[in-house]
């Protein structure tokens, strides 16, 4: 992943380094005076991790990350630095009891099947501690819909590729940060070292507009563009920031949407608080079916939160530039 | 005093939203003040510089309340929100709610039992007729805070955000009585406390002090049939010796033990087994602060009607004059 992006980005950027956990962070226009303006996106994604190789073959596994056991029975993965295919596999349901057809199967009772004949075979594709990814391929679909795994937060990457790609004057940092699905660990040590002023997150978030959830408890709907957060459990962003954003939306006519779930955090959470506080904002792509091995988004809400973090950098060079 | 405390108290400023409360804080303070300002996360920081051979104390006490965001905005104009910081659902059904723009609404719940009250099941009434009715009123994603007035009972108060304005209170009035003092005092009114002690994070990493002191509230376990809590109105200023942030700095609970015994201060040991304050934030910064917290015993701590004794306020000012000449060099 991070080699992906750093070919795609060298050409643009002046310096670009890879830190000690990990974290992808491109520097363009260092020495610009003015703000320094971090974008910051993931790389990392829900995965499984194999934590053990079972008398036949088969491997048992645990989350990385917030993964719902209920969505991986019967999908594809591909395991480790072989790139194993594999399968996840379960107990068929015609041998299940009744009080097991009932209930879902929990991480514990599944296993991926590797199509390996025994122990031995499997200890030779497949070391422990690696870990298992799903296979789904990127498709277009529908009325502009987009499917694919990991579009959290593989969109807000995109985003931020694409934002660099831009003519922008302005100092710009661009973090591609690891470990936020286990904890928002590499936003923090990437601010610490970048020392930006501003942050603009870019994310893929949840949307619930889906039958059975009332209107008030989708988190956000896709196809109603992209969203601003005002709160989420891991920061309170800027305010003078997300009213600018909001003002943006609407001279531009950028339809945006406020997220209705305060729960979740991004990256926001670490990089506020990093040395004496960061200015931050987070634009989400919303995303349905979010941390499942497909999840659903729309390419117009893509769109708008492109043209609303380029906007934003745009006045805010504007606005440099008359000083 | 009371009146600071009542000004405050009535004022706006739920968590990431305090700039009303900081505003009225620092027109307060700087005329007794050598230095004010405010940082990225909305602290304000007032400094009063002592002599050369003092050490840096940074007092901290929070200017935000917990409160409720906007959500969505229904088609009849009723109001779906989220809550900011530690709001019981029980304080909510009949509560009154006032908004950063003004507007003011009543909470409600639909129906079903008390039992199964969730917030997806609770809504505000704000007297829209209809979604554009509402949407001139307010905005989706706008802050909102209880609304209720402060009263004064004699020697107790009553009002909404004593959790930590009373502690804001305690600190205006004792730097308005410090003069030249030996420490270098920093007087930080923090920045979203509620919602993680946040803004102390980045305001120690800023001052870097030799002693880090809270002022926040504590409960107490004075009431009927209470929660088990050895800290009741009346008795004092409340030492902390831990809560779930912070273990409080052996040297410095002795320091202000040995203090309030020195000055005649009336106090009490407080242990609060759930709860943080920002001295939590301020002990972990750079390579460790040396921190305690001095609490101000505090009846129905987040509901609107949050209590507290003027007698235990006035303790816990002495005990910051106090410290503020006291020689640290033994911490």
């Amino acid at each position: 992943m991070r080699d992906l992006i750093r070919a795609e980005i060298e050409p643009y950027v002046q310096e670009v380094k890879t830190d000690a956990l990990g974290n992808l962070i491109a520097l363009k226009n260092p020495d610009a005076p003015g703000p320094r303006v971090m974008l910051a996106a993931h790389m990392d994604e829900v995965a499984l991790m194999i934590v053990g190789i079972e008398g036949n073959g088969f491997l048992k596994f645990r989350p990385i990350g917030g993964v719902d056991p209920r969505v991986l029975v019967a999908k594809s993965v591909v395991v480790g630095s072989k790139k194993i295919p594999g399968v996840i596999g379960s107990k068929p349901i015609h041998l299940q009891k009744p009080p097991e057809r009932e209930r879902a199967f929990t991480m514990q009772e599944l296993l991926i099947d590797i199509g390996a004949k025994n122990k031995e075979e499997a200890e030779r594709l497949v070391k422990l501690g690696e870990c298992a990814y799903f296979t789904t391929k990127y498709e277009e679909f529908g009325h502009g819909k987009v499917k694919a795994k990991a579009l959290d937060d593989r969109v807000g990457c995109d985003l931020a590729i694409r934002l660099l790609k831009e003519d922008i004057a302005l100092s710009l940092i661009v973090a591609f940060t690891v470990q936020e699905e286990v904890g928002l660990r590499g936003a923090g040590v990437a601010t610490y070292q970048a020392k930006p002023d501003i942050a603009l997150v870019l994310e893929g978030t949840t949307a619930s507009d889906v039958p059975g959830t009332d209107e008030h408890k989708h988190a956000t709907t896709v196809g109603s563009g992209p969203c601003i957060t005002v709160i989420d459990r891991a920061s309170i962003p800027h305010p003078p920031l997300v009213q600018e954003l909001f003002a943006i939306a609407e001279e531009e006519g950028i339809k945006v949407q406020v997220r209705r779930n305060t729960a979740g955090g991004t990256d926001a959470g670490q990089i506020q608080l990093a040395e004496e506080g960061v200015k931050v904002a987070t634009i989400a792509v919303p995303c349905r079916y979010i941390h499942s091995p497909v999840s659903v988004m729309s390419k117009d809400d893509y769109e708008g939160a492109f043209k609303l973090a380029k906007s934003y950098l745009n006045r805010l060079q504007e606005r440099e530039a008359s000083r | 005093m009371k009146t600071v405390i009542k000004q405050l108290t009535e004022a706006f400023g739920p968590s990431g939203y305090e700039t009303e409360v900081t505003a009225l804080i620092q027109s307060m303070v700087k005329e007794h003040v050598d230095e004010v300002k405010t940082d990225v996360l909305g602290n304000l920081i007032a400094v009063k510089k002592g002599s050369p051979d003092g050490r840096k104390i940074m007092f901290a006490a929070h200017t935000d309340e917990i409160g409720l965001v906007i959500t969505h905005i229904d088609d009849k104009g009723f109001l779906r929100f989220g809550t900011v910081g530690g709001v019981g659902i029980s304080t909510l059904v009949g509560n009154r709610v006032r908004f950063a723009g003004g507007a003011v609404g009543a909470i409600y719940q639909e129906k079903g039992s008390w039992k199964e009250l969730t917030i997806d099941k609770l809504y505000i009434d704000i007297g829209a007729e209809n979604k554009e009715d509402a949407q001139k009123k307010v905005k989706l994603g706008e802050f909102g805070i209880f609304h209720r007035e402060f009263e004064d009972l004699g020697v107790r108060l009553i009002a909404k955000s004593m959790d930590d304005r009373v502690g804001c209170a305690v600190l205006i009035e004792a730097l308005k009585k410090i003069d030249a003092p030996k420490n270098t005092l920093y007087f930080v009114f923090t920045s979203q406390e509620e919602v993680g002690l946040r803004g102390a994070r980045t305001a120690a990493y800023g001052i870097e002090p030799d002693l880090g002191i809270a002022l926040d509230v504590t409960l107490t376990g004075d009431m009927p049939e209470a929660r088990r809590m050895d800290v009741s109105l009346g008795r004092g200023a409340a030492i902390k010796v831990k809560d779930s942030s912070l273990i409080a700095h052996p040297k410095v609970k002795d320091l202000l033990v040995d203090l309030a015994e020195e000055k005649q201060i009336p106090y009490q040991m407080e242990v609060l087994d759930a709860g943080g304050t920002d001295a939590g934030a301020i002990h972990l910064t750079k390579t460790g602060v040396p921190s305690g917290a001095i609490s101000i015993p505090t009846r129905y701590v987040h509901t609107p009607s949050e209590m507290v004794d003027i007698r235990d306020v006035e303790a816990c000012v002495d005990l910051v004059v106090a410290l503020a000449d006291k020689d640290l060099t033994s911490i």
